[in-house]
């Protein structure tokens, strides 16, 4: 017997990884969670029958979320992270010496207790004692902090599930308001390449821009998100990626890393043309 | 409730007949969505094969006597009432019909000026008089409230004539009389109550909600279940109580509604009614659980005032509709509609309405807590980034209306079009509102004062969107030439 679980990626288009085994499967007041275990990805996080991460490439997403903010203000003290269950992201951020404390919301507890239990590659950090999570909805924790933290990442699912609330115009000006003046938001961008996914990015983007003075795009291949090809979102308020790279201090920190390193930091803010394009038509939004 | 609720006749039905397989040589012309492709595959398929017309299995609403009938039965039954009639022309439809059905041209029907334009509709088609009851005002927030049972007591005594008094229960913005008193003190008069109840389905299936009209005893309510009852729009239920003769109101509504009622709508009616009777309580409690929560967090932001049962004060503030999340914007220096506006504009969020002072967000169980949560936190956003002093703000919306004659009179008498700063002093031949909420500013047959065409320039300027005159940009207005002889100048 063969078993396969597939992933649309569009319409038109599927996704299908051969699997060893169904590890876990829960309905949460939230989504489907389900945990495959498969012969070349290793475990596979999948929720509501999306890819969320596999245990072989979850790596660059965790990298490039945490290490691109991280070295481009190394003062950064106080995070928060909206989402990130899996706890990859904390993962990568309880690495640096010099942050004081995470503040992690995630809506879903059951996501959390599950990755704990089956994905302790990515969720083997939540217990550090600088993480406090809060199981709560991103959009009402943030909208009652202000000037609080120095970075904000926003490891998000999808925006048409329990993480639509977090594509919205209001939770980025909230987040604005919540960071302090050296304020930098990170999130997760989706992609351009599939038109579904390109205006969700469009509409992001140009949200984020209506209130950061700094807005850029950057991106990672990560071959098991639709296309390969995904991005993320760098909005500060001061700091700017590239003329504000602290490489030195960076390396200093001695961190092995296999996707992120000093050259991809600079180089994952040149974007091909097919990005730059559905870039230049986001206009900027009022505030 | 004394009926078995898990029946829904006329869906019943309709399911029969789909199975049937009936040749269809009869109206409507897309025969099952063949017809019109387009349309077939935006509304969907289901849509269109139950998009059909009265027929020997499915009854008809103008003369009704098997499925349709059924189900009007098992409405009346789920809201309390001697009978029940399906309306395919909202609300308005139901409303029209109860003015219509106990007044006459001449007669006289004691109702406060916030009503909502249908009612002075309805007086303009049969020629009915006013008697108009000054509801509470809340100067604070700028809204009318409900009716005192002493203010209908003296306007009932001062007019023995009176056919009927019409109740809203509740107002737009959740605001509740005494209506049971009020039933009380009409009935003692030999006088029939209406009551608009456009906005208080909820009222039938939710706990500790203000009483519903036919529980307090009322002659007839006009009910718009598609407001918070989970109906297609522009479905509505007209609530008959004993003494009422339903088929002599059904003359009356078919007088004037369609002969090819909609049985999209009306089986939306039949399952709403079916879904409230079944789960209306859980429904509900979910929608005040919403809206208590939005009211608590939303004056924490400070600036805004979401107010609720505390403003209850046993008169014209007699209850409140704990499901209305009616905001005062006013003390952080934006008008309604400019907070209605921008959250529109800026934030994809879409609400009922905002006027001069207040917004007025629809809550149901329907919504879901991630919807509230964005909200709330655009909310945040336009205080902060929006929000200033109040000076500069109109402070009073309820303006006293003088009338000098029948709204039928003036809608027909011989007018004149001036230019709208030039009516001061004339009498109105036409209607203007801000719309939603619909309730007018001037309705035919009354004086103009400057108050008034101040109160219009500022909701113009604010943004209101102003309905009901001929002219669409409402810079003229249709006033009675003084020669039209029932003028008193």
């Amino acid at each position: 017997m063969e078993l396969w679980f597939t992933e649309n990626h569009t319409d038109n288009i599927r996704f299908s990884i051969k699997i060893k085994q169904h590890v876990y499967s829960e309905k949460s007041r939230y989504q489907q969670i389900d945990i495959l275990d498969s012969y070349e990805l290793g475990r596979i996080l999948v929720l509501d029958g999306f890819i969320m991460l596999t245990e072989k490439d979850e790596y660059i997403y965790h990298e490039m979320i945490t290490h691109v903010p991280m070295a481009t203000n190394p003062d950064i003290k106080r995070v928060l992270v909206i989402g990130a269950g899996d706890g990859g992201t904390i993962r990568e951020l309880t690495r640096f010496k010099n942050i004081e404390h995470i503040d992690m919301v995630e809506i879903d507890q059951r996501v959390v207790e599950v990755c704990k239990e089956y994905l302790p590659q990515t969720a083997c950090r939540l217990d550090d004692p600088r993480v406090h999570i809060y199981y709560e909805d991103g959009l009402k924790y943030v909208r009652g902090k202000d000037n609080e933290y120095d970075l904000i990442i926003v490891d998000s699912t999808d925006p048409f599930g329990p993480g639509e609330g977090l594509f919205t115009k209001e939770f980025y000006g909230n987040c604005y308001k919540a960071l302090n003046e050296n304020g930098i938001l990170v999130n997760q961008h989706e992609s351009t390449f599939y038109d579904e996914y390109a205006e969700i990015m469009k509409r992001a983007h140009s949200r984020i821009k209506s209130f950061f003075p700094i807005s850029l795009v950057y991106q990672a291949h990560i071959p098991t998100y639709p296309s390969g090809h995904w991005l993320f979102g760098f909005a500060s308020k001061r700091f700017h990626p590239v003329t504000d790279q602290h490489a030195e201090w960076w390396l200093a920190q001695g961190l092995k890393t296999k996707y992120y390193n000093q050259y991809v930091h600079s180089g994952c803010f040149a974007l091909p043309n097919n990005v730059r394009d559905v870039l230049r038509e986001t206009k900027p939004a009022e505030k | 409730m004394q009926l078995d609720h898990t029946r829904a006749p006329l869906y019943e039905a309709m399911k029969e007949y789909q199975l049937d397989r009936v040749v269809k040589f009869d109206v409507p012309g897309h025969k099952g969505g063949r017809g019109n492709k387009v349309l077939r595959d935006f509304l969907g398929e289901a849509c269109m094969r139950n998009d059909v017309n009265s027929m020997k299995p499915l009854d008809n609403l103008c003369h009704p006597v098997s499925v349709i009938k059924e189900a009007q039965q098992y409405a009346a039954d789920a809201f309390g009432a001697e009978n029940s009639i399906f309306i395919v022309n909202g609300a308005t439809g139901a409303v029209q019909a109860m003015v219509m059905s106990v007044c006459k041209a001449g007669d006289k029907i004691i109702l406060p000026r916030n009503v909502h334009r249908s009612a002075i509709n309805a007086l303009v088609v049969c020629g009915a008089i006013p008697v108009y009851v000054n509801p509470g005002v809340n100067n604070d927030l700028g809204i009318p409230l409900g009716m005192t049972p002493e203010e209908v007591e003296a306007a009932v005594l001062a007019n023995p004539d009176a056919k009927a008094v019409l109740v809203n229960n509740p107002t737009y913005y959740g605001i509740c009389s005494d209506l049971r008193k009020i039933v009380e003190i009409v009935h003692g008069h030999g006088m029939k109550v209406l009551v608009d109840e456009a906005h208080g389905t909820h009222f039938y299936f939710g706990e500790g909600l203000p009483p519903s009209a036919m529980s307090c005893g009322a002659d007839m309510a006009s009910v718009s279940v598609h407001k918070t009852g989970g109906s297609l729009t522009q479905s509505a239920i007209l609530l008959l109580g004993k003494g009422i003769d339903p088929n002599y109101v059904r003359q009356i509504i078919n007088l004037t509604q369609t002969t090819s009622a909609s049985y999209l709508l009306m089986v939306s009616l039949d399952l709403a009614r079916q879904n409230l009777a079944l789960h209306g309580r859980e429904f509900y409690a979910k929608t005040v659980e919403f809206a208590d929560y939005a009211r608590k967090e939303i004056n924490a932001i400070g600036g805004y005032y979401a107010f609720g049962e505390e403003l209850c004060d046993g008169k014209a503030f007699y209850a409140f509709d704990k499901t209305k999340l009616s905001v005062h914007t006013r003390a952080m220096g934006l008008a309604g509609i400019e907070v209605y506006d921008l959250l529109r504009d800026e934030y994809d969020i879409q609400i009922e309405f905002g006027d001069i002072g207040n917004i007025l967000a629809i809550i149901t169980g329907g919504d879901r807590a991630l919807e509230i949560e964005r909200l709330l936190g655009a909310l945040n956003l336009i205080k902060k980034f929006h929000g200033k002093s109040p000076a500069g703000l109109y402070d009073h919306e309820y303006i006293d209306p003088i009338l000098e004659m029948s709204p039928q009179a003036a809608f027909y008498a011989e007018q004149e079009t001036l230019p709208i700063e030039k009516t001061a002093g004339r009498v109105c031949s036409e209607f203007v509102m801000c719309y939603p909420p619909g309730i007018p500013i001037l309705a035919p047959g009354e004086r103009i004062t400057q108050d008034i065409l101040d109160y219009i320039a500022f909701a113009k300027e604010k943004g209101c969107s102003l309905t009901g005159c001929r002219d669409m940009n409402v810079e003229y207005l249709q006033v009675v030439k003084f020669s039209a002889g029932n003028d008193r100048r």
